[in-house]
């Protein structure tokens, strides 16, 4: 019974994204884009960019995660289906879990498959780049369960997608020091173990913590 | 119209409304009475410190202000939570009325910290841990004030305000204990500024006295702002036309 309502709102999201591939895609070409603009602005010193090339994946992940957000909640807000689901039998904790979870293997998941790529641009060892597709699979859960948040509160608003990243950004930092710590960390030698410990604990109490406040949202906001 | 005073005598904001307007220019004279004795015993009583020299006296205004802009922030968050609760209104005004005051010496805590480590340090801004909270602490008020304003309807506002708020001041001290490590694991601690030597008990009395000023300051701009609020909200109720006299009513 539940299992069927979290398989059928992804499922419908994840149709509706396949319907139209290139919106889907965008935000993976922003974070190449955006990832690719450094070297050009920093210059091609081949030492520099590995130093800050940890830093530079992990703040365009969480730019390219914030970008997509505003239509997270919005196209259902806006043609009403969304009101639909809240007044539904199902638990609305359950819809947000699985809204959360479509929109992570749509933005989320990508990403970890492509920031390889963008590691080998800026010259990382394969260890590291190893690191940090495993900081990636454990932090970009928590950027979608946190956007949520900033997704619902905004719905509907003016300036709503520049307001999501003001609310958001503030509240994933710990993330991205965790994230781009385990790859330093690495970098220098040491063991990453330490900083995905941490993440993996951020991103348990943003599963306990994240999906409550996204309906009390949702709630108010609708 | 006698009534027992009870406990939530002053939730009804016709109430508050008077009792605010009694207390505002008080509260005024306090911060202004204070402030004067804090900053002269800061900048003329109080010795010259033996490693900063005249730099330091910065800190009256620069450690009150840090402290009203932590203190204001969860003051704001159990306000706007208590009035999501129990729907009192009047909590949800005090909330957004305390936020642009704690907005205010937020900045001015970042502020004063910069012309304090110029000469102290040699740079404007470390990216030392406490710096980097009170700047994302900056960005935290922003966002409340940024997400309330774009808000037309004013119950919808003041929850999802609340909401915002207590994630939050649940986040502060994940964010604190992060950026701490953050900054002690890649270049450890350049400068410490715990490592401060026993302070004069002239510094310390002006301290407590500009502290006492700012809360009296912020009590003060807050109620006033709070009545202001009080009147754009209750604008149809019969009690403020008595107060408010509408424009085109009023006898040339």
């Amino acid at each position: 019974m539940t299992g069927a309502a979290v398989r059928s709102v992804l499922g419908r999201d994840l149709r509706l994204a396949s319907r139209r591939p290139i919106d889907a895609f965008l935000p993976v070409v922003f974070f190449l884009v955006a990832g690719s603009l450094f070297p050009l602005g920093v210059g091609p010193e081949a030492n520099v960019l590995r130093q800050i090339a940890p830093g530079v994946v992990w703040v365009c992940a969480l730019l390219s995660a914030m970008m997509s957000l505003g239509s997270l909640y919005g196209g259902d807000y806006a043609d009403g289906s969304l009101e639909q689901m809240l007044i539904s039998a199902q638990p609305t904790l359950l819809i947000v879990c699985a809204k959360a979870l479509a929109h992570w293997i749509m933005t989320g998941l990508p990403l970890i498959l492509v920031a390889p790529l963008l590691g080998m641009l800026f010259d990382m060892h394969s260890d590291a780049i190893q690191t940090l597709v495993w900081s990636l699979l454990l932090g970009t859960p928590i950027l979608s369960l946190v956007g949520g948040v900033g997704a619902a509160l905004t719905l509907g608003l003016r300036n709503g997608a520049v307001l999501i990243l003001l609310l958001v950004l503030p509240l994933c930092i710990p993330v991205l020091i965790f994230g781009a710590g385990a790859v330093a960390n690495v970098d220098m030698g040491l063991s990453p173990s330490g900083h995905l410990s941490l993440l993996g604990a951020l991103l348990l109490l943003t599963l306990l913590g994240a999906p409550v406040a996204t309906s009390a949202a949702l709630r108010i906001s609708v | 119209m006698k009534t027992r005073p009870r406990f939530f005598t002053f939730a009804a904001p016709s109430r508050f409304y008077r009792l605010a307007g009694l207390l505002v220019p008080w509260l005024y004279g306090v911060a202004a009475i204070f402030a004067v004795a804090g900053l002269y015993i800061g900048l003329f009583v109080a010795p010259t410190d033996a490693t900063q020299g005249e730099a330091y006296r910065i800190i009256f205004v620069h450690v009150p202000a840090a402290w009203m802009s932590m203190l204001l922030y969860m003051a704001m968050a159990g306000w706007a939570a208590v009035g999501w609760a129990f729907n009192a209104r009047l909590a949800s005004m005090l909330a957004r009325a305390i936020a642009p005051t704690g907005a205010a010496f937020t900045f001015l805590a970042l502020w004063t910290g910069a012309f304090w480590g110029k000469p102290t340090w040699g740079t404007w801004w470390v990216w030392d841990a406490r710096l980097t909270s009170e700047l994302i602490l900056l960005f935290l008020y922003l966002g409340y004030l940024a997400l309330v304003e774009a808000i037309d309807d004013t119950r919808r506002a003041d929850q999802a305000g609340a909401l915002l708020a207590v994630i939050g001041a649940v986040n502060v001290p994940i964010i604190y204990f992060s950026v701490r490590w953050w900054n002690t694991l890649h270049q450890g601690a350049t400068i410490s500024m715990t490592a401060a030597p026993k302070m004069a008990n002239t510094m310390l009395t002006s301290m407590l006295l500009m502290t006492i000023s700012f809360w009296a300051y912020a009590f003060a701009v807050t109620f006033a702002r709070t009545r202001a609020i009080v009147l754009e909200r209750e604008r149809q109720a019969e009690w403020v036309h008595g107060v408010v006299v509408p424009l085109e009513s009023r006898k040339p």
